[in-house]
């Protein structure tokens, strides 16, 4: 074991994480083949650490770009074999299946909103991933996700927003627990991206100016979410009424069909309309104004409560990726079931939806729940 | 130890690297090199031409071709060299079949076997061929290929030996079965890993094409064979200059094939002594891992196999973290065949042979050769247990 240097300040980021490594760990790198794992993998190696790479393979069918493509693999090894690492291919494509693709599909069929993303993340990148690098003797997996590892107020760890809030990914992360944080390194998650690009770019990284990816890995924008879907299941017309039942038209796909959704609904004229309620069952899609879609409290199912919530329990709440934060309050029923408040109304959550809550200076996520 | 080993180095290599991956691929035999580096620096005509540079390379490829068919028991213009494996199956498959579905009379025009490289088994599902299954212990349902089989087939394709598990397939039963139910087909057969240990002049003389691989054998990468016995020549794949018998145009690797040749005729020279003991450092590997652990079958008896072959299926471990852990220890091993990506898929061979996908997941093939030592073994004996152990949470 060797000591290891403080991570080189020169462009103005303070550390990313607050657990300060004064040995060497032995670090397994999940590398995607783009740009912030693979400049997360050269600054590890800065810092000392004994990093082996490893790409997952999650997707046997066809994909445009992200985590599943024959090209992302060859732009993983080779940047491995540039910075001189060991780098290897885990195959996880029945348990991708099992855990993201399948409830995908399942979600969509009952006219739940999925997030793919946040499933891969929970079974694949922070469950097996991190359960086959205890087994093989890693002290950590590291990922190039943007978000940060930060000290909760109740002193234990948490997962922050990122350096760059365009790219933060703390929302898709809200899953992590302390206990799975002391294991995980996130070099990137106080970058700027434009730092990452040119930190690769100086490295001579073949993926420096790669296109960020897009969208879900496993449908290829050729083909779309509505052609795979309606391979898998069947893709039914669904009719829209009003509040009062009127009805209004029809949608060719129930199933595409979430809650506070425009496209396709603005039938006759009038004030714009949203999804208000969708009845996969029935096939029935009901539409009204903005105001009628508004809320002032959501219902929430599997709560994750990651740190001891200030005293009246007030939360900022994101809905989605990249949406704005707002202000609610989390509260239980004697009943046992979950609800946020919002200090103003909120469109609707669709069910399904992952509503992360951070804690009010909007630093890190302290809460994490699905919207019922 | 055997003269040609230490190639392998690697910066953190462990301090013994034993290399149990023949059947991937062998080391080049250094008289092979040596061939080799006598036609890079001697020779650089083309074997088509027609003066003395040309006559240079020609005569190379001349002796070659006979060295390689006598080593087959074939006739020298039987013999056509190709870039390899994979290429000799795709001319022999794709180059004997003519109209595909749509032949007349009884049976598929082009029948196969589940447990065939994909080499085999592409170009076999291209032609909408039909593909049969195998016994448990990996050799062809001789019934099944009856039933596949009738007037209308035109080729058949059965491996002599595989490359996972190293089951050896009797052609000749495979011939006499044909007689019967499809008496016009051609029978191929796949000798890609069967070469290095098996005298195909027996073990294949019931073939009518035959695929070899100079890379299994000690030769280099890139070269290989299509014996094609006379009356079964296959439509040429790529058309060009007429080279091959105008059955494979493209210029010659003089050098390739200088060295297959070279690399063969040592194989074949040594093949009694290198199997007796290359079988004896298996038998040694294989009683002491089954002596070492509970809960590992080795997956095809050892008299139906290769004598290089060790193929073990254990219980409760994943490839992939024991060969991480392997590599990681010093032993270069594999488990089923690999993606484009590099990613293990789950082991077809198996599951043909009734393996369910649970015990599958724990394939282990390790796969001796003429260079493997008994400190090898050794190696493989303190660590492989070890392993296991450690991933099993004892």
């Amino acid at each position: 074991m060797r000591s290891v240097s403080s991570r080189p300040s020169s462009i103005g980021c303070e550390a990313t994480n607050p657990v300060s490594y004064t040995v060497s760990m032995q670090v397994l790198m999940a590398m995607s083949g783009g740009v912030d794992s693979s400049v997360a993998a050269a600054l590890l190696l800065d810092e000392g650490h004994d990093v082996v790479g490893v790409t997952m393979k999650l997707w046997g069918g066809e994909s445009d770009t992200g985590c599943c493509s024959v090209s992302d693999v060859d732009d993983a090894r080779r940047v491995a074999q540039q910075l001189g690492i060991d780098h290897f291919v885990f195959n996880f494509t029945d348990e991708f299946n099992e855990h993201v693709v399948g409830p995908y599909v399942d979600a969509h069929a009952h006219g739940i909103t999925p997030n793919p993303c946040i499933e891969c993340n929970r079974h694949l990148k922070f469950d097996r991933l991190m359960e086959r690098a205890d087994q093989l003797g890693f002290d950590a997996v590291a990922t190039g996700h943007h978000a940060r590892i930060v000290s909760a107020a109740d002193g234990s760890l948490a997962i922050g927003r990122g350096g760059d809030s365009a790219k933060d990914q703390s929302y898709v992360l809200n899953m992590l627990t302390p206990s799975q944080l002391a294991k995980i390194m996130l070099p990137v998650g106080g970058y700027q991206k434009p730092e990452l690009r040119a930190l690769g770019e100086a490295r001579g990284l073949r993926t420096a100016s790669k296109p960020d990816s897009q969208d879900v890995c496993f449908i290829t924008s050729s083909t779309g979410r509505e052609t795979f879907l309606g391979s898998r299941i069947p893709l039914r017309s669904g009719r829209i009424v009003d509040t009062d039942g009127v009805e209004l038209g029809t949608v060719p796909a129930i199933e595409l069909v979430n809650i506070g959704m425009r496209k396709g609904l603005d039938v006759g004229g009038g004030p714009r309309r949203f999804a208000l309620d969708v009845d996969v069952e029935n096939q029935v899609v009901t539409v009204g104004t903005l105001d009628q879609l508004m809320t002032h409290e959501t219902p929430l199912s599997a709560v994750q409560r990651h740190h001891a919530l200030d005293a009246d329990g007030v939360v900022l709440v994101q809905v989605s990726a990249h949406g704005v934060p707002e202000s609610a309050t989390l509260w239980e029923e004697a009943d046992g079931v979950v609800w946020l408040r919002w200090a103003s109304p909120h469109r609707k959550v669709a069910p399904g939806q992952s509503v992360v809550m951070y804690d009010p200076t909007n630093t890190y996520v302290t809460a994490a729940a699905i919207a019922r | 130890m055997h003269p040609y080993t230490g190639v392998m180095t690697r910066v953190d290599t462990p301090e013994h690297v034993a290399y149990f991956d023949h059947a991937a691929t062998t080391q080049v035999h250094p008289s092979a090199i040596e061939a080799m580096m006598r036609v890079y620096s001697t020779t650089f005509g083309n074997p088509s031409g027609g003066h003395p540079a040309a006559r240079v390379a020609r005569r190379a490829i001349d002796e070659a071709r006979d060295l390689v068919a006598s080593i087959v028991g074939c006739a020298p213009r039987e013999v056509v060299f190709t870039s390899g494996g994979t290429e000799a199956d795709n001319l022999a498959i794709l180059g004997r079949v003519s109209g595909g579905r749509s032949g007349s009379g009884a049976g598929s025009a082009v029948v196969t076997v589940a447990t065939e490289h994909h080499a085999v088994l592409h170009p076999v599902e291209h032609l909408g061929g039909v593909i049969v299954g195998v016994l448990p212990t990996g050799e062809v349902d001789l019934d099944a290929l009856a039933a596949a089989c009738g007037t209308a087939t035109q080729l058949v394709s059965v491996m002599l030996a595989n490359n996972e598990v190293g089951t050896i397939n009797d052609l000749d039963s495979v011939r006499r079965t044909l007689k019967k139910c499809a008496p016009k087909a051609s029978l191929h057969t796949d000798a890609v890993q069967a070469a290095a240990w098996l005298d195909l002049r027996e073990a294949a003389r019931s073939a009518d094409l035959i695929s070899l691989s100079a890379h299994k054998f000690g030769g280099p990468k890139g070269v290989g064979v299509l014996v094609a016995r006379s009356g079964h020549d296959p439509h040429a794949q790529m058309l060009g200059g007429g080279q091959e018998r105008e059955l494979r145009s493209g210029t010659q690797n003089v050098a390739g094939i200088v060295g297959l040749a070279e690399a063969f005729r040592i194989t074949d020279s040594s093949r009694e002594v290198v199997n007796a003991s290359v079988s004896a450092l298996r038998d040694r590997l294989a009683d002491g891992l089954l002596a070492a652990l509970d809960g590992i079958v080795e997956t095809v008896p050892r008299n139906l196999k290769l004598p290089g072959s060790c193929h073990i299926c254990i219980d409760g471990v994943e490839g992939e973290s024991l060969l991480f852990l392997l590599e990681r220890a010093g032993i270069y091993a594999s488990a089923a065949s690999s993606c484009a990506s590099g990613a293990m898929e789950p082991s077809h061979v198996l599951a043909a042979m009734g393996v369910p996908r649970q015990r599958a997941q724990g394939a282990l093939r390790l796969t001796l050769g003429v260079t493997t030592t008994d400190a090898d073994v050794d190696h493989a004996l303190s660590v492989i247990p070890a392993v296991i152990n450690r991933l099993r949470g004892h």
